[in-house]
This record gives C-alpha cells, structure tokens and sequence, in this order.
C-alpha cells in the first residue's frame, strides 16, 4: 500500500515511522536466528563477537566447534582420520548417535500419524461424519494440552501400560514403555497427528465431491478412485502435514524428559543437557544445522502449498 | 409429503425413505470408519493417560500399600489403623484401642521396611512427619502397651490431632487433599480448610505469575504482531511472502535452537549488553542481568510466540478490502479515526484467535522457562516437573497439573467457540 500521491507531509512521517518500527520487528524476529550462525565458527569458546571476529580476520574464525561435534564422545578422537575412525564417528560420536535417534523415532513417528491423520482427516471432511466437532476437538487436543501435563500422564501410562485391563481381568503386566523407542514413538505420532489433520483438512476445503462421482460414473472403483484422484489432489496436504509431524517430533523434547533413557536420547534432549551443564559454543554449531534444516523445511512446505493452491484452482493470496 | 398418494419407491421396490436412510447410515459409518483408528488411538496414547493423571491426582495408596519394585509384589500396609478409622467416624479421639492398631502396624511396618514410604504420603500432609515414623518404626519392637503412653514418649507428635487427622485422610487412599495443597490449602485439627503458613505459599503465587507473564507475553505479542501483520497484509504479494519467511523461519526453527539464540544475546557477557557497551550506553560494570530472570522469559517466550499471533492476523487481515478506509476517509475521518472505527473492528476475529492462541500456548510453558528463566522467572509447569523429577510427590504434581489442565480446556472450549478449530492455519 504505497501511499497516495496526495499525501500529506504527516502521513509520509508517519508511514516512515510505521516502516521503521515494522523492520524493527522483523529484526527482532529474525536477528536472534541469524547471530548464532557466524557465532558457531568462533574460535575461541565465548558466546559474543571477539575482536578478531569483528575485524573479520580469518583467524578469529574456525571449523573447530563442527570439528567438536564429530570427536565429542568418540572413543579415540585423536587417531588418524581413515575409514576406523570414520567408523568410531558414526558408532561413537554422541551428536551421531543422538541424530541417528531423532532420525528413527520422528521417521516411524511422522509415518504412524501421517498414515492415521490422513484416513480421519478424509473421514472428518464428509459431510456426514457424526459427532464431528467432538472427535475433531479430541484429536487437535494434543497440539493444545501443554507438552508437561502430557508427559505427566505419559510417564504414569508407560510405567504399566496394561494397568487397565487388570480391571477387567485379563493379565495387567505387559512390561513398561518407558525407557522404550516404541514409547516415545507413540507420542510423538500423538502430537504430530493435530497437524496432520489440520493441513490435510484444510486441503479437502473446497475439494470438489463431484470428481470422485465423476470417476465412479467413469467405472473406477473406489479404491482407484481413491489412488488416481483423490491423492493426487491432497497430496500436498499430507506432505506438508507430515513434515509438521516430522519438525514436531523432532523438536520435542519434554515427553523425552520424562519417558525415554539414555538409549533413547535424542537431539533436542542433548541441546537440553548441554545447555544445562556445560554450554560450549558446540551448541551453537548444532543449532546451525539445525537453522539450515528448517530453511530447507520451510521452503518445501512453501513450495507446497503454491502447488496445492495451484492444483485446486485458488487463486494464491 | 405427507399426503402424497402413493408411497414412493426405489426401482428394487423399497420405500425412498427407508432406502435414503439406509444409506445415510451407510456413509455415516463409513465416515466413522475411516476416523476411528486414528480416534482409538489418540484415546489410547493421549486420554488413557491424562486420565490416568487425573486419578493420581486423588488416589495415593502410599499408606496403605507397599510395592516391591523388583517383584511388583503388592504389600497391604496400616490394616489395623484402617480398621480402626472404620469403626470409628471423624472426630472421634483416637483411645487406647486406637494407639494399639498403630503400634501393631509400625511394627509391621518394621518387618516390611515400608515405614519411608508410609512416612512419605504423611509428610506430604504435614511437612516434617517423615522422620516421625522412620524413627518410631526403628524401634517399634521395644513399643509396649499402655501404647499411648508409650508412643507419646516416643515421640510426642504421635499425640497431635493434626497426624491423626492426616492418617485418617490417607487412609482410603482417595484423597482431595493434594488438590488442597496445590491451592496453598490444609486442614486443621477440625477438619476445617484453612490457608497454609504465609512462609509456604508458594502455588497460588506460582499460578498468579503464570497466568500475569502469560498475558504480558499475549499482550506484547499483538503488539509487535499488529503491525508486521498489517504491512504483509497490505504489501503486494510477491513482496509479502518474501517478508513472511521473516516470520516463518523462526516458526520453523527448534525451539531450543531459539532458546539457546537468546541466552547467547542476552547473558551478561552476551552480544546485547557487548553492543551496548560498545556503543557506550551502559558502562563495562554497568552490564544489564537479562537471562535467567523474569526478562529472559518474557522475551525469549515473545520471541517464540510471536509467530503464533502473526499468522492468525495475517489471514484475517488480508481480506479486508482497502476501499473501506478509503471510503472512511473520504468522507471525512482522520486516518486515526478511519483506523479504529472501520480498520480495528475487521481484525477483532484474528486478535481474538491470536491472542487466546498465544495465551493458552504461553500458560503451558516449560522449557524455556527452564533454560532461561532463572529463580523468578519459573512458571507453574516447572513446578509440575520439579514434583514429578526431583520432590516425587507425583499426586501433588498431578493436581498442579490437573489444575493447569481445567484451565487449558476452557481457555481451549474458548478458542473453538470464538474462532473454531477447523479454522486453525498453519504457515
């Protein structure tokens, strides 16, 4: 909204003003994310500017937090770089180790809600679906209820998951699911289903029934119906939905807290140790990383939801 | 329809009317099929265990059972007492029969080694009873009767009404008293519900400050919200989406990374109060305590949330035809005017959506708090976590968090009233 050419000398100072503080804004937002990226190359074990920093001297700079990252918990950091200490990385290395964890648990996590979601986002959008806004309210209450309550139930739950059926008599011991991946697996589906549902649901908005009519009264049947027409048109839906599961997954780290062991520890839970006991600037080198992976996210899910927009005929906003 | 003549059928010779229905039920319950894995399992992993919380919230058998934690072998505790607290209503005075089931059971007790955990659920109550029967037990043997002569020299609180009354209530295992403690409440000799000692109220103070700094953070992130979200809104496209990854990209990136961003700008030695030095507002011992305090928390939560208010704004805003100020201003408003009669009242739904938004997500808080917020900067789920990792007193954890649930669900119940879940956008 540029302003009129009629615009008074107040109004411009004013619109000045305005653009100012917006910037300001956007600064303040952003600004926090961008000062830890230079940060990580540091070359002294400080969290600000040094001198030789700011004077850009390439001394002030170095690989040695990212280098800390790969030798932090190796059993033999300092022996010559070949293929077995390659090989002490990657069964060693804490930071490999927690990555490697975050990776499996948000993969089968992110593939249990997407699969799950998509179903009962397709079954909430028919007009006909009972007690709709009951089950939605249920399921999205997950993103809602504060991540310390759930791990609070969580943490009871997992200690005797079959407590329950020995109410009902049949054998109530069934082992524990604390200290389990197939624990923290489960609850993260749990909070990654809300997205799920909303992103899936959001892409059935205004999706246009008589298709799927139009490809029966054509002699498909409802599962190629389903396969040849209605995935391809929500496909962006459950793409994006998966990946807020996948982000959310892998970001969470209170129901970590309070249900996984040291076997399940995951990178979120290892930022958590290290900001808590000893922070070294190697936080900020995995903080880095993990900036260039939500970039690379974002984008997707940017490109995304242009295609869905495309592919459903509504004009972008 | 009613008169018509004939009743109408379908071509197999079905009444229409059964057959519609019939076949209504039939897309009902395909609908319902399609929605019930996902609804068995969220019921299984999310509301069996908030509700499992909600009993630990009233149910704590420390008192009366012992579990072995390597054979999970259940041991029935304080029998006698139990019995006796039966047969005999409130307010009756504990008598000799009474002090002599006592004595029975701390003898028990010795033999089972659960005199800790007994001990335990009684200082929950009255803080300090621990050792009371950690002691008595140790030499519950020499116990001889008149018992109530003998327990009193024992220890003399075994005479307090107050333990007697704490006995009684834990007893049954059932319990609202950890719910009473999650309000800075207790009971006296009486029974009656009376506030605990001014030096120990903590929780009310707790939830008082969650919710104050939660409407602070609300209330500073539509402020900074309203105007980004207005310039995106009434920017040409193409340049709006490039400034909303400005405000995506923080929505997208870990919420530790983003704490761990604040505590390197704000710590003492950090880059703020560096540049602030530098550029010579604040002296070099002058260096402003920014993180691990009430600040640290408000603006590394502002920081987090912001997007949350942002977006929601933004969506309403958008649509929002810019003739209508124009039209405002043509017939004569200020801008100031055209402003808050015509523009402000478009965007109430989305300052609605965002604020709760932010509110109920700002009330939930834990980890940055955690990490960043010092002594007086905890909110109310620290504590939670704190009874639940550090005290063990889960019962009193889960009241505090039951507590904090109710409140989320009408703030929640709230949300979908005024703005409705389906309308919920994300990026």
């Amino acid at each position: 909204m540029a302003l009129p050419t009629y615009a008074t000398p107040l109004e411009r100072l004013w619109r000045a003003t305005y653009l100012v503080i917006c910037s300001l804004i956007f600064l303040f937002l952003i600004a926090p994310i961008l000062v830890i990226i230079p940060l990580s190359f540091n070359a002294e074990p400080y969290f600000t500017f040094t001198d030789r920093m700011l004077a850009l001297d390439p001394e002030g700079y170095s690989l040695r937090w990212y280098d800390s990252l790969l030798t932090f918990g190796m059993n033999a950091p300092d022996a010559p770089r070949d293929s077995s200490w390659w090989s002490d990385v990657w069964h060693n290395t804490t930071w490999v180790r927690v990555a490697k964890n975050s990776i499996i648990i948000g993969f089968f996590a992110t593939l249990l809600a997407t699969v799950l979601g998509t179903l009962a986002a397709l079954g909430l959008s028919r007009p006909e679906m009972p007690y709709r806004r009951v089950i939605m309210g249920v399921l999205i209450s997950p993103m809602i209820v504060p991540l310390i309550i759930t791990a609070t139930g969580l943490f009871f739950f997992y200690s005797n998951p079959c407590g329950l059926f020995g109410m009902i008599g049949l054998p109530s011991d069934c082992g524990k699911l604390a200290g389990t991946y197939l624990g923290v697996i489960l609850a993260h589906a749990t909070l990654g289903i809300p997205f799920v549902i909303i992103t899936v649901t959001a892409t059935l908005v205004g999706f246009d029934q008589s298709l799927t009519r139009a490809a029966a009264a054509l002699g498909a049947n409802p599962r190629t119906t389903f396969f040849k027409v209605v995935m391809p048109l929500i496909m962006p839906g459950v793409i994006s939905g998966a990946l807020f599961a996948f982000v959310t997954s892998f970001d969470e780290v209170v129901v970590v807290l309070f249900v996984a062991d040291h076997t399940q520890q995951t990178i979120p839970r290892q930022m958590w140790n290290g900001i808590r006991e000893q922070i070294s600037p190697q936080i900020l080198a995995v903080a880095t990383i993990l900036v260039i992976i939500s970039v690379a996210l974002l984008t997707t899910v940017e490109l995304l939801r242009r295609r869905s927009e495309r592919l459903r005929g509504v004009t972008p906003r | 329809m009613s008169d018509a003549p004939a009743l109408l059928t379908t071509a197999d010779g079905q009444p229409l009317k059964s057959a519609l229905a019939h076949s209504q039920a039939r897309s009902r319950r395909r609908a319902f099929l399609l929605v019930a894995p996902l609804f068995l399992f969220v019921v299984i992993t999310f509301v069996i265990p908030i509700g499992q919380m909600l009993f630990q919230s009233v149910y704590n058998p420390g008192f009366i059972e012992y579990e072995n934690r390597d054979t999970g072998e259940i041991t029935k505790l304080m029998t006698n007492v139990t019995a006796w607290f039966e047969q005999n209503p409130q307010g009756t005075q504990p008598d000799e029969t009474a002090y002599a089931a006592l004595a029975a059971d701390l003898v028990h007790l010795k033999a089972t080694r659960a005199g800790g955990s007994v001990g335990e659920r009684i200082n929950y109550d009255i803080p300090g009873t621990r050792s009371l029967f950690t002691t008595t037990v140790r030499n519950a043997d020499r116990l001889a009767p008149p018992y109530r002569e003998a327990l009193a020299a024992a220890d003399a609180k075994w005479a307090d009404p107050l333990v007697w009354r704490a006995m009684r209530s834990a007893s049954t295992g059932y319990t609202l008293d950890f719910y009473l403690n999650a309000l800075d409440l207790t009971r006296d000799e009486t029974g009656a519900i009376v506030q605990v000692d001014q030096k120990v109220r903590v929780y009310v103070m707790l939830f008082m400050r969650t919710l104050g700094l939660s409407a602070a953070i609300t209330l500073i992130c539509l402020v900074l919200a309203f105007p980004i979200a207005h310039l995106l809104a009434t920017l040409p496209l193409a340049r709006s989406n490039l400034l909303m990854v400005l405000v995506l990209l923080p929505f997208w990136t870990s919420l530790l990374v983003r704490t761990t961003s604040w505590i390197v700008l704000l710590q003492s030695q950090g880059v703020v109060n560096d540049l602030m030095v530098a550029v010579g507002i604040i002296g070099e011992d002058g260096r402003i305590q920014m993180m691990y305090n009430r600040i640290g928390t408000i603006v590394a939560m502002t920081h987090i949330l912001l997007p949350f208010m942002v977006l929601p704004l933004y969506s309403v805003m958008r649509p929002i035809p810019p003739s209508y100020v124009r039209a405002a201003r043509s017939l004569g408003a200020t801008s100031w005017t055209a402003f808050r009669r015509v523009y402000l009242p478009q965007t109430l739904p989305g300052v609605g959506a965002g604020a709760l938004l932010v509110f109920i997500l700002a009330v939930g808080y834990y980890i940055t708090p955690a990490l960043v917020g010092g002594a007086d900067g905890q909110l109310i789920s620290n504590l939670i976590a704190f009874h639940m990792q550090k005290s063990l007193n889960w019962s009193l954890a889960a009241a505090l968090a039951s507590i904090l649930l109710f409140g989320v669900l009408i703030l929640y119940w709230l949300y979908d009233r005024i703005v409705g879940i389906d309308n919920m956008k994300l990026g």
